[in-house]
């Protein structure tokens, strides 16, 4: 069954064509790597799926329902169902790690403050965060913020998580517990996108992979298919 | 239509649509007190030693110069009189609302601009909440609750700081002085000059959200929302006034 079906989505920022038609379908429990050179609109896909952008035509369905058309209140129930990890982590600065991944909770569930505690302490161990509860955004490096970012994104246990760039600028040992955790996720069985120009990442985490060009998906198919001629995803990448 | 036509209607037409969403989703639930609470010692509590010093400083100007003036016809028993009701109707609320504008106005807007230009306003709408609830009512709510009350603040200095100058440099008497403002400053007085600021609250607030949630131009464009958040609300303030004045008075004559 399809969790997310894009279908001839239009998009276009003032008079600049970011998405022609676009169209592609995420099936319960897949990871589709979205690839592309820098602008293709790879994160414009990501913040349409969760209405963050308003697509210009074509339609969004997430679970059936078409999120294209919904008002901004009707889009904060698809929301809690599809978590978006940001490039940059887009962590609240005001608020202490803690804050920010107990965020969620507070807002849309009534656990009680022990349980909300808890939860937060055991993902942070996950993230390899523990012991950083209290620091503030800004004492935490690059990495360190990705991290709380998608613990912060996946906290709700999503249906279905967007990830745009999750290893990029990473160490190789933090981008190999991202892509572990990505992995443990999809085992759970959620519906995950991935947007990337880390074909290593790419390639090891996801079933399927595309490749945006010129406004439209070119479908590359299966990673296997794509591990047995690496060349022919290069080579989009240099003609892209 | 011209650039700058455009950047006025969707000016009107933003801070109209800022207005309704605020108006639809202040009533509604959930309602987020703790953050009011904490914007009204921001704006509120902070914004007090710059409205004393603004405050008193004005009343003791007005004095100053009612004396140097009044003096020399032998006015000067009007002086009490004079800055009371100057301040209570006009002074302390125009001087009060500027210094907020240049204060809490601007404060918002960077506060805002960097949180939109950071994307934390989009990972709160990601993360299912909307930024009008979190973000902007708690800070015009804080707004429109601390302006009127740093004015009626703001004009008792103002009145102290006239009756120090009247008593200490143009020898009148501090009971005289007194009994002058008691019997000079109305309720009437005081309600069009205190009325004033709740108007002139939104005039700063709204628009100040505004900029901020429309900035462009990543950091260099927090600053450029900012400038354009003071001077908005400053010739708002400015040209509401006299609108708003005519209405008082209407509205005490008609009494």
């Amino acid at each position: 069954m399809e969790v997310i079906s894009v279908n001839h989505l239009r998009k276009m920022f003032a008079n600049k064509t970011i998405h022609r038609d676009v169209s592609f379908k995420v099936k319960e429990g897949e990871c589709l790597g979205l690839l592309g050179g820098s602008g293709a609109g790879k994160s414009v896909i990501l913040r349409s799926l969760i209405g963050l952008e308003k697509p210009d035509g074509g339609e969004i369905r997430i679970d059936g329902v078409d999120i294209s058309k919904l008002s901004e209140p009707q889009l904060y129930e698809i929301r809690k169902k599809v978590a978006y990890a940001f490039q940059n982590g887009a962590l609240f600065d005001s608020l202490t790690v803690f804050e920010n991944v107990a965020y969620a909770l507070k807002e849309h569930t009534t656990l009680s403050d022990k349980d909300i505690r808890l939860k937060v302490h055991d993902l942070l161990k996950d993230f390899n965060l523990d012991g950083c509860e209290n620091l503030f955004p800004n004492e935490l490096s690059g990495g360190m913020q990705k991290r709380v970012g998608l613990a912060r994104a996946i906290i709700l246990g999503p249906r279905a998580i967007l990830y745009d760039e999750p290893t990029a600028g990473l160490d190789p040992a933090n981008t190999i517990t991202i892509q572990n955790l990505i992995l443990h996720l999809k085992e759970s069985g959620t519906t995950s996108i991935l947007v990337t120009h880390d074909m290593d990442t790419a390639l090891r985490v996801c079933d399927r992979i595309c490749f945006l060009d010129k406004g439209e998906i070119e479908d590359l198919g299966s990673v296997e298919e794509i591990k047995k001629d690496r060349t022919r995803l290069m080579s989009l990448f240099v003609r892209g | 239509m011209n650039t700058r036509t455009a950047r006025f209607l969707n000016f009107v037409g933003g801070n109209a649509i800022l207005s309704r969403d605020i108006t639809r989703q202040l009533f509604t639930r959930p309602f987020y007190f703790d953050l009011l609470s904490s914007q009204l010692l921001t704006i509120g509590v902070r914004s007090l030693p710059l409205i004393f010093v603004v405050a008193i400083s004005v009343g003791m100007v007005m004095a100053l110069q009612f004396g140097i003036g009044l003096e020399k016809f032998g006015g000067k028993l009007y002086i009490p009189k004079l800055v009371s009701v100057s301040i209570t109707r006009e002074l302390g609320p125009i001087f009060a609302s500027l210094m907020f504008a240049a204060r809490v106005g601007a404060g918002i807007t960077a506060e805002v601009a960097s949180m939109v230009v950071s994307q934390q306003v989009d990972a709160l709408r990601a993360l299912g909440t909307s930024p009008v609830k979190k973000i902007i009512i708690p800070r015009v709510l804080a707004c429109l609750i601390a302006l009127p009350i740093l004015t009626v603040i703001g004009n008792a200095i103002g009145l102290m700081g006239g009756l120090f100058v009247g008593v200490l440099d143009l020898n009148l008497n501090s009971g005289f002085y007194l009994q002058k403002i008691e019997a000079s400053v109305t309720l009437a007085d005081f309600f069009s000059g205190v009325g004033k600021t709740v108007f002139f609250s939104l005039f700063i607030s709204i628009p100040a959200c505004y900029y901020g949630l429309h900035v462009q131009r990543g950091t260099r464009g927090v600053g450029i929302a900012t400038t354009e958040a003071v001077v908005t609300a400053s010739i708002l303030i400015f040209i509401g006034d006299y609108f708003l004045t005519k209405f008082f008075w209407i509205f005490e004559s008609w009494k």
